[in-house]
């Protein structure tokens, strides 16, 4: 692999750009892996890379049913922040946003990780109580983050109305070390890096079937044919209950679409990430200008990618009070992805009743931030078959009462 | 925008007007079952990309609940019933072998 760098850029520049390498290697299958990951999105790549970097397991395929980092990777708003309430949830999340911090340097890829910080806004007393103590939790666990007084807010994001009639900001949680990366590049460094270490990124190659004997995974089959395997990790997002029925069991966990969408480009106005859980919206501005707005997820079970409009509205209608300079811009574009959400709002690192068989799903509506710490941790788990970062996320803890309830922490917006 | 007629009223209910309910027909477990049956019960779901069944209230209407066939893959409805049937009725069942040839949840058919 070529080393990206300012150099290369510039010896490359005498020479038309002509001896740049392809960013990844098209293969095609092998007959045998000794682990497949399904999912080619920033979890699926990351679990591969961290498989390969951390226990030297190389002879891995990553299977993508659509292109490399076209589900929610490339759906999401891009927001990273650790500040959750739970003590498992800060460790994976905290882990996650320190490797963030260093992605750039490692997979020699600019993820443009940007971390300026992220506010969520306290609006009720409710919220005031909830999030001082986050705070207090957040302390407790290494998670730098702080209560900041409503004038604070205001000098961090100049462009909210905090005396608003319904919802007045009363204040919020401040985590100056969040913030936000560029998502595609992030699948698109991944998938470099785990190419460069030899593994099979196989981009339109649907699983259909998973092959079991005595009760332990054999392998997979596939529209570009069979494949076998010693390990499968899935980590489908939102598929995850389909290919679950494929390998025999289910999951408890139910697929919902969650919308997003972009304005017009307008010059800056906003340094921050701000999330909004009591009106249920949150919005940042990407590098291009473009005020990046999310909200609640739809209300029923849902596959296809779109979402209803009249949630859209909601979302929009909501952040109008609090960002009045938004109701004057033209929306560009929105888009839905299939979010799969639990019960307890946490996500599922696990073992299955499936002999090697491992998943990794149940991010919900907040998946992008937990990218490389779920790749971490999950590649620990499939090499060594424990982890401490996973233990409490098992796909068990639910018949074991033994809930990590972030549906308080985490509000709506995640 | 989705619109599901309520069987109880009459109405073409508009989503706006609607609650979700998740799952339907969900076997209520109680004193003495299992604890795999209480998990089922309370978390496993089909989460089907497909056919599916579930719960719906009128909720800015006439106030019931009833039950609903939908594809969760192309957001067409096969149908609506009421939510004291124990089991999708026999002509939505139908409805849904025409579309979807060899279709299954669960235990159905």
């Amino acid at each position: 692999m070529k080393r990206y760098s300012a150099f290369a850029i510039a010896k490359e520049a005498m020479r038309q750009h002509t001896g740049w390498d392809r960013a990844w290697a098209k293969r095609a299958p092998k007959k045998k892996y000794d682990a497949i990951i399904v999912g080619a999105g920033g979890h699926g790549l990351a679990t591969a890379y961290y498989l390969g970097k951390n226990f030297g397991i190389t002879n891995v395929a990553i299977l993508e049913k659509g292109w490399l980092g076209g589900g929610n990777t490339g759906r999401n708003t891009t927001i990273i922040r650790s500040n959750y309430l739970q003590d498992p949830s800060a460790a994976i999340y905290e882990k996650s946003r320190s490797l963030y911090e260093t992605m750039s340097q490692d997979l020699n890829y600019n993820v443009m990780f940007s971390p300026r910080g992220v506010i969520m806004l306290a609006q009720t007393q409710h919220e005031v109580r909830g999030y001082k103590r986050t705070a207090h939790a957040n302390a407790l666990q290494g998670v730098t983050t702080e209560w900041i007084e409503p004038a604070r807010v205001k000098e961090l994001c100049p462009i909210m109305n905090i005396d608003g009639p319904r919802y007045p900001v009363l204040g919020g949680l401040w985590q100056a070390r969040g913030g936000t990366a560029r998502h595609d590049a992030v699948a698109w460094g991944y998938a470099r890096a785990c190419s460069d270490m030899g593994m099979d990124v196989i981009q339109q190659c649907e699983v259909k079937a998973v092959r079991q004997a005595n009760g332990k995974v054999v392998g997979v089959d596939t529209t570009q044919g069979p494949i076998d395997c010693d390990k499968l990790g899935m980590v489908v997002a939102g598929h995850s209950g389909v290919l679950a029925q494929m390998a025999g069991f289910r999951l408890p966990i139910e697929s919902v679409a969650l919308q997003a969408l972009v304005s017009e480009p307008i010059k800056p106005c906003m340094d921050v990430v701000v999330m909004a859980n009591t009106v249920h919206g949150y919005m940042s501005q990407s590098d291009k200008g473009e005020m990046v707005i999310g909200g609640g997820t739809d209300g029923y079970n849902n596959y296809t990618q779109r979402g209803s409009f009249h949630h859209i509205e909601e979302t929009v209608r909501a952040l109008v009070e609090t960002f009045p300079m938004i109701a004057r811009l033209k929306m560009l574009r929105q888009w839905g992805g299939i979010v799969d959400v639990t019960g307890d709002r946490s996500p599922i690192l696990s073992k299955t009743p499936v002999e090697g068989v491992f998943v990794n799903c149940g991010w919900g509506t907040g998946g992008f931030k937990a990218i490389p710490g779920s790749g971490w941790a999950m590649a620990e788990l499939m090499a060594k078959g424990q982890s401490p970062l996973t233990d409490e996320f098992s796909m068990f803890r639910f018949r074991e009462g033994k809930f990590i309830d972030e549906s308080v922490a985490a509000g709506v917006a995640h | 925008m989705l619109t599901l007629h309520c069987p109880y009223c009459g109405v073409d209910a508009d989503e706006t007007d609607l609650h979700g309910g998740g799952e339907a027909h969900l076997k209520r477990e109680g004193p003495g079952s299992t604890d795999d049956d209480f998990e089922d019960y309370l978390f496993m779901r089909e989460n089907p990309k497909g056919v599916h069944f579930e719960r719906w209230r009128h909720a800015y209407g006439c106030g019931k609940w009833f039950l609903a066939a939908r594809c969760t893959n192309t957001l067409q409805v096969f149908g609506t019933y009421p939510a004291q049937t124990p089991e999708p009725p026999q002509e939505i069942r139908d409805k849904i072998s025409a579309a979807r040839p060899g279709w299954s949840w669960g235990n159905l058919k």
